[in-house]
């Protein structure tokens, strides 16, 4: 998975072609800590078709929430730079999120 | 012929683990199921100081860690699956999972744990998130500098809005009640503390937005009047941090087991249910202390009684 900042977050997610999905989780967020293998996992199986990124929402506090993400785990699937869809909270599971990447591709 | 295990227990937070512990040391034949990630609400405590001998490093998932770690020492295996159905009526237990799979067992745990109570208010699903927030660990950090009200009176609301003070410029807790029920010594400290407020005899009656927290109505449960909060101009949004309880997750049982009108197993003191070779254990049982050594200490008593009843019954 590709770690974005706040500096790589547009070029790699809103000026990207194609389907880029965003994991924002931060220190603090042990669910988020929790879900990662699931997305790795996720990541491997969508290998080549959706580019899986995550971002440290510690670092990237206003970035986040220009993206309207104020609550963690937050899974967004965005295509060609916009948003197509999210699971976050008690929605971010492995099969929400298999079935959010589905749905879209 | 379908496998019947010794024991099924459900949940894997600190009650299903300590029993998955104790009953494969009994070298009984033992499943735990679990329909999310290992380790219940605990999982999202950044620090677990409180149960005896976690000091370095405690945190809520690197105890269940060593939780799982050590019951996979002693054969206890695990399976993701959420359970739709159960018939516990013969001396088999019959569970049905979502995905329509059938688990047969001679005994069974239901150590399924609680979830936090919604608001159920106007605003409230579609903004969780986006400002509003049952997990104070998750996602203080975004509300630095910028205000939270927290609802609710109880020890862990009132125990959150102080953790929050930590991040915010202020904490308003909002109570529908004038006094809290939080324990004195925690009361203590948030009346000490000068960041936090309180609004009292209010409850929030709607929270709006456009994609995230931009306003919320108060109303007063004596007077019944309304008055709305509105988010600064500086950051435009506000953090909700709701803690009025929890719901027990007993839906699945409720037709199969006697349950207490909010929805708890109310138990013996060796955690029978009303179904023989039923067993509950943790934070479902109707109990006074809510804690993982309490969660703990429920699934050992539960595994060596769940032994003792297969044993009786010479299957």
């Amino acid at each position: 998975m590709l770690e974005l900042n706040k500096d790589t977050f547009e070029e790699e997610v809103l000026k990207a072609e194609g389907f880029v999905l965003v994991d924002y989780w931060s220190d603090g967020c042990e669910p988020c800590k929790a879900l990662m293998p699931s997305i790795e996992e996720l990541s491997e199986k969508y290998d080549g078709k959706v580019k899986f990124c995550k971002l440290n929402t510690t670092k990237a506090r206003r970035l986040a929430i220009s993206q309207r993400v104020l609550g963690l785990p937050a899974i967004l699937l965005y295509k060609d730079g916009e948003k197509v869809g999210e699971c976050s909270k008690d929605d971010a599971t492995q099969q929400n999120i298999e079935a959010m990447i589905e749905k879209n591709l | 012929m379908n496998k019947v295990y010794d024991l099924i227990i459900i949940g894997a937070g600190p009650a299903g683990l300590s029993a998955g512990l104790y009953a494969s040391r009994a070298k009984m034949d033992v499943l735990i199921l679990e329909k999310e990630n290992k380790g219940g609400q605990i999982v999202t405590t950044s620090d677990v100081a409180n149960y005896p001998g976690s000091i370095r490093n405690a945190t809520g998932p690197t105890l269940i860690a060593r939780m799982v770690e050590q019951c996979e020492e002693f054969g206890t295996q695990f399976e993701k699956g959420t359970v739709q159905k159960v018939d516990f009526s013969d001396d088999i237990k019959k569970l049905i999972l979502s995905d329509g799979k059938e688990l047969q067992a001679k005994s069974v745990i239901i150590a399924t744990g609680a979830y936090p109570r919604k608001l159920d208010v106007l605003g409230e699903k579609r903004l969780t998130g986006k400002g509003v927030s049952y997990c104070a660990t998750c996602d203080a950090d975004f509300f630095t500098d910028m205000e939270i009200y927290c609802v609710g009176g109880g020890d862990s609301a009132v125990e959150e809005a102080l953790f929050l003070t930590k991040f915010a410029s202020k904490v308003t807790i909002i109570h529908r009640r004038d006094e809290l029920r939080a324990a004195k010594s925690i009361q203590d400290k948030a009346f000490k503390n000068p960041k936090i407020d309180f609004i009292w005899n209010s409850v929030i009656d709607e929270i709006r937005g456009d994609g995230i927290v931009e306003e919320m109505v108060l109303k007063n449960t004596q007077t019944g009047e309304k008055t709305i909060i509105m988010a600064d101009e500086e950051f435009g949004t506000f953090g909700v941090f709701v803690f009025v309880g929890y719901i027990p997750n007993t839906d699945v049982f409720k037709d199969q087991i006697e349950v207490n009108d909010k929805g708890y197993i109310e138990t013996c003191d060796n955690l029978k249910t009303s179904k023989p070779g039923v067993f509950a254990a943790g934070d479902i049982r109707e109990k006074s202390l809510r804690q993982v050594i309490t969660a703990a200490a429920d699934g050992a008593i539960a595994a060596i009684q769940a032994e003792k009843y297969i044993s009786s019954k010479e299957y």
